[in-house]
């Protein structure tokens, strides 16, 4: 829980955050408590500390998403970095110009942080390998979101307002197989203690379990609602209901759609999660989205918070005193919340030390359970 | 062109091996035998504890010329086939434009001035290689082409192709196919199985392989057609040319150095060099192809060496141009996975890594981070292969299926025109991509310590590779 220098053993210690497993359940653990002390910084008059004066922050969103850009973009403002922002449209990336010319660039252009997003698989981890600053995977393709993992779990760490979702019963429902939010919020999810049932049609199940640390799969969302402590909706891209792998978004409501009625059957004070924007009527009902467990626009505010931490982890750090000190300008002395959170000089959190010794044993399954021998 | 007297080197070919030295004049081989005498003005190579072969022939190879000359041309490709130890080359025919007629062909043959090695030219099946009508495969044989293939791609349209086969078969043409039913292999960037469901990327099923293979082989049959099968990936594929040939179907059958020496666990470090088509499979069709070398079901390993520049690798993984180089280390390869004289080990760091893996690994999924990713197992059937085995499919198979027998593979006796390759094959070196001939760098192997390296390349009686530096 100390953060130690780059390098160091601590799993926050990271270089870059291309995967939820760049941080393991220590590190979600204390990038939440960092996230902590930044929620305090929030609720001030100038909700701004100096943490990243001087250093820039490069968003290089290659595909189109505004909230996670700005997203990104509101929690360096925080921290006082500069932003350099490069959008895909109307930038010289156009056909021809390689990618890693591009990011060279950025690198050159004297940013201390890379912000990725692209609809390519394993681009954040390319650039990783070709630039010398800490890259931040904000959504690669199908294969992860790690920060939208960790400002979900942030925002159920808060409404079970436990350190631990030891034992937390998880329904993932939707486009499995097309979502770097599942992929990551499983990993997560299990990493934090919650066991994960996954449901979708058979053909939006991902190819294989490999790498999926989850109970089970299944095509039958009814039976499980009933021990659901949290169902989770993934966002189901409307052109997958054209028929090649579901014959129509109608049917698709029909069967997996959270409705009142499935809700009804879910326990009380469970929790709904859905990472928006919502599709009403195909993912959920209206109904059920105003619904008080319903977590759905919360996780805004969340975003900008574990966005600080991600990023001031990575450029400060376990060096990363002198900026939230007491006595730097601007800022007011750094409340008990920074000192358990690890974050002001390393010292030990008073209270945290059970949960954080509690690693996961959460092993992978090993054998693959290919689509073809999964059986349905 | 001095007389060339290889003195003291293990002569392996299909007779058999043996000590002797090797004389050659002009461009035949004149004398073998112990204690030859070198000629007035002859170049006397000593390859004492070297072995001196036919030399090898690829079935399989992209020399980009013409259409893409910033990726190779023919100048340099054949270049790096006679380092590599190859005295000839099929190249083959997705150029631009395509070789798809005579006119075409007869361009291709104008090159040959410029060729290092002896090249021979496959014909596309369709016009274009769209698909939807034959090419004019008899003026393309008149004009000595044995092979025709639309590789790049199969023929999608099986009453085509079975219109292909017969017309091919009335005038003894071999068929060549790269097997891949487009719709099920739309979109996919690597092996559909558990890697491609960590690395989210979308995946090529083999099944797409496999289909196409089984459709093939059915209509050889009914056409009575020579076929030959290209970059097999699969067991199932594999196992579909066993049973085929059992049939008595004449079907001939290729693989990758690549195929055999990686798996897809490597692409967890996204890195583009590992991006082909045919993709990286699963261990468990490693086991198999290796088998089938074993068993003699795969005649021939064919490098289908695919030069890219840079900017065509440098981009987002699914985006990436397919293809690897293969001339210059598919000997290697093959001596030091198949042949077991070293079990590619590496020197370095090993590519294939996750990126930015600082971090310790943690629960979650195959700590890949940890994981070398160069495939070391072997079937529990399979045994390692000789080194006159790894000739036979790399010199006289290749050469018999590219109906180049008169010239290329055959045994090296007085008479026999003289192609020939002599390696080290106890010989240990270290890739560097910075050094190959070819002018492209796209290879995952750069940094592997691979053991078998060729000494020199001797093609019609010229000696083109001497001391492992090209002569031109
Ligand atoms: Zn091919």
């Amino acid at each position: 829980m100390v953060p130690a220098a780059r390098g160091g053993s601590s799993p926050a210690a990271m270089r870059h955050l291309l995967s939820v497993n760049d941080l393991g359940s220590e590190g979600l653990k204390e990038m939440m408590r960092i996230a902590d002390f930044f929620v305090e910084i929030s609720t001030r008059p100038i909700p701004k500390v100096p943490a990243l004066r001087g250093k820039t922050v490069a968003c290089a969103f290659f595909e189109g998403s505004t909230r996670t850009r700005l997203s990104f973009e509101a929690a360096a403002k925080r921290l006082s970095a500069d932003i350099m922002s490069f959008g895909a449209s109307g930038s010289s990336m156009s056909k021809g110009e390689s990618l890693k010319d591009t990011v060279t660039t950025i690198e050159s252009l004297g940013a201390d942080v890379i912000v990725v997003r692209h609809a390519s698989a394993g681009v954040a981890s390319q650039v990783a390998s070709w630039v010398s600053i800490p890259v931040v995977n904000a959504g690669d393709g199908w294969h992860e979101h790690p920060t939208q993992a960790l400002l979900d779990c942030y925002t159920i760490r808060q409404a079970l307002g436990a350190e631990s979702f030891q034992g937390l019963k998880v329904v993932m429902v939707g486009d499995l197989m097309h979502s770097r939010v599942a992929r990551s919020n499983v990993l997560a999810l299990s990493a934090m203690g919650a066991r994960v049932n996954l449901v979708a049609p058979r053909t939006l199940w991902p190819v294989s379990l490999d790498g999926w640390p989850v109970e089970g799969i299944t095509c039958d969302l009814d039976p499980l609602l009933e021990k659901a402590d949290l169902v989770y909706l993934l966002r189901l891209q409307t052109e997958r209901g054209a028929g090649r792998l579901l014959p129509s978004l109608r049917e698709y409501a029909a069967m997996y759609q959270l409705t009142a009625r499935r809700a009804a059957m879910m326990p009380k004070d469970s929790l709904i999660m859905h990472p928006g924007p919502v599709n009403r009527g195909v993912e959920m009902s209206s109904e059920v989205a105003e619904m008080p467990g319903a977590l759905v626009g919360s996780q805004v505010a969340n975003g900008v918070v574990v966005r600080m931490a991600v990023l001031y982890q990575l450029l400060v750090g376990g060096e990363g005193v002198g900026v939230l000190d007491p006595t730097a300008p601007d800022v007011a002395p750094a409340p008990a919340a920074l000192r358990s959170a690890g974050v002001h000089h390393g010292a030990p959190g008073p209270s945290d030390t059970s949960s954080d010794s509690t690693p996961s044993t959460r092993s992978t399954p090993r054998t693959p359970s290919t689509r073809r021998s999964a059986g349905a | 062109m001095p007389d060339v007297l290889l003195r003291g080197g293990c002569v392996v070919d299909a007779n058999g091996d043996r000590l002797a030295d090797v004389l050659v004049r002009g461009s035949e081989v004149s004398a073998v035998g112990k204690g030859l005498l070198a000629p007035q003005g002859a170049l006397v190579l000593d390859v004492d504890g070297c072995t001196v072969s036919p030399g090898l022939v690829d079935l399989h190879a992209h020399l980009r010329e013409p259409g893409a000359e910033e990726s190779e041309c023919v100048e340099t490709g054949t270049r790096a086939a006679a380092l590599g130890g190859y005295t000839a080359v099929v190249v083959m025919p997705n150029t631009d434009p395509p070789i798809d007629s005579a006119s075409m062909v007869r361009e291709m043959h104008e090159l040959r001035s410029k060729s290092l090695v002896e090249m021979a030219v496959a014909g596309a099946i369709t016009v274009g290689r769209r698909g939807e009508a034959l090419a004019p495969i008899g003026e393309m044989a008149s004009l000595g082409v044995t092979i025709f293939t639309d590789d790049g791609a199969g023929v999608q349209d099986g009453g085509l192709l079975r219109a292909a086969m017969e017309y091919a078969t009335g005038i003894g043409v071999t068929i060549a196919e790269h097997c891949e039913d487009a719709s099920l292999a739309a979109g996919g960037a690597m092996h559909e199985g558990g890697w491609s469901s960590v690395l989210g990327l979308p995946g090529a099923p083999a099944v797409a392989e496999e289909v196409m293979v089984a459709r093939d082989l059915a209509l050889a049959r009914v056409a009575g057609a020579r076929l030959h099968l290209m970059h097999l990936s699969t067991a199932g594929s594999i196992d579909l040319v066993r049973r085929a040939r059992a049939d008595g179907v004449q079907a001939t059958a290729e693989v990758s150095p690549h195929h055999l020496s990686l798996t897809d666990e490597a692409l967890v470090s996204y890195d583009t060099n590992l991006k082909m088509s045919p993709p990286l499979r699963s261990g468990g069709d490693v086991d198999a192809l290796r088998a089938g070398l074993v068993d003699g079901v795969v005649d021939a390993i064919a490098t289908d060496h695919a030069p890219h520049p840079a900017e065509s690798k440098e981009v987002p993984f699914i985006d990436a141009a397919n293809g690897v180089l293969g001339l210059e280390t598919a000997l290697a390869l093959a001596l030091t996975m198949l042949a077991g004289t070293g079990a590619g080990r590496r020197a370095g760091r090993p590519p294939g890594r996750r990126s930015g893996a600082g971090a310790p690994a943690c629960d979650g999924p195959p700590s890949s981070a940890d994981r070398l990713t160069t495939y070391r197992g072997a079937a529990p059937a399979s045994r390692a292969l000789s080194i006159r085995e790894v000739l036979a499919v790399m010199s006289w198979n290749p050469a018999r299926i590219a109906s180049l027998g008169n010239t290329q593979g055959g045994p090296i006796v007085p008479g026999a025109p003289a192609n020939i390759c002599v390696f080290d094959a106890s010989s240990s070196w270290v890739v560097d991509p910075a050094r190959f001939a070819s002018r492209s760098r796209n290879t995952p192997f750069g940094g592997w310590d691979l053991t078998g390296k060729v000494v020199h390349t001797i093609c019609a009686g010229e000696p083109v590779v001497l001391y492992g530096e090209a002569q031109r």
